[in-house]
């Protein structure tokens, strides 16, 4: 059983050192949301059920969420800023 | 507990936190080295959940088993639980500044940020 | 500072501190002997004293409230901050640049997204509810309550987001948490306790409407985590929803 957490724990670093190094920003969101699913996974190997329930819900959902929202706010106002100097 | 394992949540945490360094350091987009904070933040996670297990322990929540059964720090576990909500509205702030700069000046690369004044 | 120096200068420095702290983690008990008495002394005690079987909850809301009324005021402002960065007046609306807002998803896509919202809605109360006893409590079922918006927003078009999401009430909800949490403390000041005790009876261990000041401080932190998160998303679809331009 120590076994399988030390594996989780390594697999976590290997997973944070590919989100860093992803350069394109919306895959990195898609790369934090997997990376909030494992630390989920190894707060339930740590015995913290609490923590976890917050992790999958904040890490999985709402995080990568505000990202989006923000990266689709900024293409938004860059496509409507193009389209109106096209126009005048 | 094997001995090779006596520290590896700390190590962990250890190379989780230079990792966010260092995606903070080298970053071309803001919104990229936001998101390296928040491997950052999670890196204390690990640090503090590493501290508080037992081996043997269960979770320290008694509503099936007697209390008195050997179980795995609460403490840490309380600090982190209000942690990890908060981080996600922080980052929604920093977000929120992130596409200010770029409403006002167009770029989202912090180098050329630098460089353009008033 | 050029690109390649400043990461040059990170790997040198950032190598030393990297070799002190695996010095220093060498005085760390090792993974898994956790010795401290703190944590073992609340684990025996809390369910006799404050009648909850959820001993993190326990030490969030009663022994350690004061940590966590400052956590919750943190939540508060980075969302007041986020308004007022965000927010912007009403001005006028150019009818060619309205974003296309129709329904993209099928009809049976979005009849089995509405149980899916209906189950999220119900064990979101259901976890705010039980925080006292199993895990959950507020933060936890702020957060899933606030999920149940943005999946009408992901199935249908934002305008079914803007009108759960665009009413004052939300943020007299937010501030009615915030403050309702700081109200309880001094609730316990008037009565002549320290601040945030628990002075409301504690009932018996294993109900519901048990632990005092828990569930009741749990209620209000989910009420304000909810509404915290629907003001942030409404923040960044505003400018999308209303198709509004910015002062030139």
């Amino acid at each position: 059983m120590i076994w399988v957490g030390a594996g989780l724990l390594i697999l976590v670093a290997v997973t944070g050192f590919g989100v860093v190094r992803t350069r394109d920003v919306t895959g990195q969101v898609i790369a934090i949301s997997f990376y909030g699913v494992l630390m989920s996974l190894v707060f339930f190997f740590f015995q913290a059920p609490d923590v976890a329930l917050s992790q999958i819900t904040v890490g999985a959902v709402a995080l990568p969420l505000m990202i989006m929202l923000a990266i689709s706010r900024m293409k938004y106002r860059t496509v409507r800023m193009r389209k109106r100097e096209r126009d005048a | 507990m094997p001995h090779v394992l006596h520290l590896l949540p700390y190590l962990v945490a250890a190379w989780l936190f230079f990792c966010g360094l260092y995606g903070l350091v080298s970053s071309r987009h803001l919104v990229h080295s936001v998101i390296c904070l928040a491997i950052l933040q999670s890196s204390t996670y690990i640090l503090l959940l590493g501290i508080g297990y037992r081996v043997g322990g269960v979770a320290p929540i008694f509503a099936d088993i007697a209390p008195g059964t050997v179980t795995v720090d609460p403490v840490v576990q309380a600090l982190m639980l209000t942690d990890v909500v908060v981080e996600a509205v922080v980052v929604a702030l920093l977000l929120a500044m992130v596409v200010k700069a770029h409403e006002k000046s167009g770029t989202v690369s912090p180098d050329e940020l630098r460089t353009l004044r008033g | 500072m050029r690109e390649t120096l400043r990461v040059r200068l990170f790997f040198v420095f950032g190598g030393i501190f990297f070799l002190l702290f695996c010095s220093a983690a060498r005085n760390l008990p090792p993974w898994g002997s956790y010795r401290g008495p703190y944590g073992d002394v609340i684990a025996r005690v809390s369910v006799y004293e404050r009648h909850a079987t959820d001993v993190v909850n326990a030490i969030n809301y009663d022994y350690r409230a004061m940590d966590t009324l400052g956590e919750e005021f943190i939540l508060f402002t980075a969302v007041l901050g986020v308004l007022m960065l965000l927010r912007r007046e009403q001005v006028k609306v150019n009818e060619g640049e309205k974003i296309d807002d129709r329904i993209r998803l099928s009809l049976t896509a979005r009849a089995s997204a509405m149980p899916a919202l209906l189950v999220t809605v119900v064990f979101g109360f259901y976890i705010g509810l039980h925080g006292q006893l199993t895990p959950g409590g507020g933060f936890q079922a702020g957060v899933i309550l606030a999920s149940a918006p943005f999946l009408l927003y992901v199935c249908e078009n934002t305008e079914s987001f803007r009108r759960v999401t665009s009413h004052r009430a939300l943020e007299v909800i937010e501030a009615a948490g915030a403050g309702g949490y700081a109200v309880i403390g001094l609730a316990a000041l008037a009565l002549g306790v320290p601040f945030l005790t628990n002075f409301l009876p504690l009932g018996t261990t294993g109900d519901v409407f048990s632990s005092g000041t828990i569930a009741l401080i749990s209620a209000c932190v989910g009420f304000e985590v909810t509404a915290a998160f629907l003001l942030a998303g409404y923040a960044y679809l505003q400018e999308i929803i209303a198709g509004e331009t910015p002062e030139e």
